[in-house]
């Protein structure tokens, strides 16, 4: 009997990266919802030493970190209703896009992270950033899988069901439909997919915590600024 | 399977480029292969990788890969024969989880302070020998690292291409990241590593690097000003 587990927070959209590939794969698994801010578990600080966050998947007590990371070894484990092509370059493309997007979230999240001069700096730099996936990274296809959902597709799912609630909690835009017609074009084909549809934090939910760290972030902002 | 037409855009100063050399080394895959000048980069760079316009670029018939993690684990995909990835896939995600780590928290920090002074250098340095303390206390833990002496693989490249080179990047800048007798695990480590045919037998000359880290750090920092 397999046992998966699957440590992470109810908002993160990493951890939400890996639950769809679970789900994806029809993989049974238990969800353990860890208490980030005031105590993270036994089992996460055993499990992840160097990082100490989640997602951590834990197959038969075996942990892996990070979810890019936990994403291929589903993809390898449970090779059945693929979600990385076969084709060795296309392969190689895919693994380009989702490196692209984990090099590039400090500055795609800078508007979010980040305040003043520096938080300007980014939400440019990140436009032109998202300017680049769309043309590059997505092209004419409908999914960045090509005609279904695939890796790369859960990697940027937070573009997707994130992105807004997160620009509505800060009051910056970075998105604009006008300028990124066909980004935006995959974001509601994205979220119109079951798998996706079903499994999203609630938005409310979602919108007043995004607030509240937001706060928390410009509070020690200026304190480390006033010192 | 029919012959794929392989070429490897790169420069002789580049740790990373040197990667994907190995690994073309140990699959036995003959290249051409092309020196950038990334002074002046080439049209047909900017052509090859005009998102990053970087070095290394794989191009293979024609289509190119960038990113040298990205272009390893095509080459381990392309010729199945001598794996450079662990074949257990728990292995290659343990394997992958520490490339990611170096590359993010070792080669992009030292970096920064290649190309930094003052207090945001006294930062990237701080943070590099952090990262060094759990390379020592996590990663040589549990064996994952093949010792050198077996030949390399994945986590080997990755971690034995930015060791090799640290050291000239630490003269060239003048700072110091690597205490030998801090981190007496990865120190042996990088000894046996030096001493493997295929690392050995082309490095470039120490003083030459040192040179060309102190010139490109001058010239990126004048530009910031």
């Amino acid at each position: 009997m397999e046992e998966v587990k699957l440590l992470g927070f109810w908002s993160s959209p990493f951890v939400y990266r890996v639950k769809w590939a679970l789900k994806h794969k029809d993989v049974k698994y238990e969800y353990l919802e860890e208490d980030l801010w005031n105590k993270k578990s036994d089992l996460l600080l055993r499990s992840n030493p160097v990082q100490k966050r989640v997602p951590v998947l834990l197959h038969d007590g075996k942990p892996i970190a990070e979810s890019i990371v936990i994403l291929e070894y589903i993809e390898e484990m449970w090779p059945h209703n693929p979600l990385l092509p076969q084709d060795p370059h296309e392969r190689a493309m895919a693994r380009y896009w989702m490196k692209f997007g984990e090099d590039k979230a400090p500055i795609l999240l800078g508007f979010y992270l980040n305040f003043g001069e520096e938080q300007e700096k980014n939400v440019k730099e990140a436009k032109e950033l998202l300017k680049i996936l769309e043309k590059h990274g997505l092209g004419e296809n409908k999914f960045f899988g090509g005609d279904e959902i695939g890796l790369v597709d859960f990697a940027f799912g937070w573009i997707a069901c994130w992105l807004e609630v997160m620009e509505e909690a800060v009051g910056v835009k970075l998105s604009e439909a006008e300028s990124l017609p066909r980004l935006h074009e995959w974001i509601e084909n994205f979220k119109k997919v079951p798998l996706i549809k079903e499994n999203t934090p609630d938005r409310d939910r979602m919108l007043s915590f995004y607030k509240q760290r937001r706060e928390q972030r410009r509070e020690s902002f200026i304190s480390s600024r006033a010192s | 399977m029919g012959e794929v037409e392989v070429k490897l855009l790169g420069s002789w100063m580049s740790p990373f480029v040197r990667r994907v050399q190995w690994a073309l080394k140990l699959k036995g895959v003959t290249y051409e292969y092309l020196e950038e000048d990334l002074k002046k980069k080439s049209p047909r760079l900017l052509n090859y990788n005009p998102i990053h316009k970087k070095i290394p670029v794989l191009v293979i018939d024609g289509k190119p890969i960038a990113e040298s993690p990205v272009i390893i684990e095509f080459i381990d995909d392309m010729w199945k024969h001598n794996p450079i990835l662990p074949i257990d896939p728990y292995e290659r995600s343990v394997a992958r989880f520490w490339a990611k780590f170096i590359d993010e928290k070792l080669s992009n920090v030292v970096r920064m302070a290649l190309f930094s002074e003052g207090e945001e250098q006294e930062k990237a340095v701080k943070e590099s020998i952090e990262s060094f303390e759990i390379v020592e206390r996590e990663l040589f833990k549990e064996k994952t690292l093949i010792g050198a002496g077996e030949g390399i693989g994945y986590l080997e490249i990755i971690l034995g291409s930015f060791c090799t080179w640290l050291p000239a990047i630490e003269e060239g800048a003048g700072f110091k990241v690597f205490d030998s007798n801090k981190f007496p695990l990865v120190n042996k480590w990088m000894t046996d590593f030096l001493e493997l045919s295929i690392v050995k037998e082309d490095l470039p000359p120490r003083d030459r690097l040192v040179s060309y880290f102190q010139q490109i750090r001058h010239f990126v920092l004048a530009t910031k000003k």
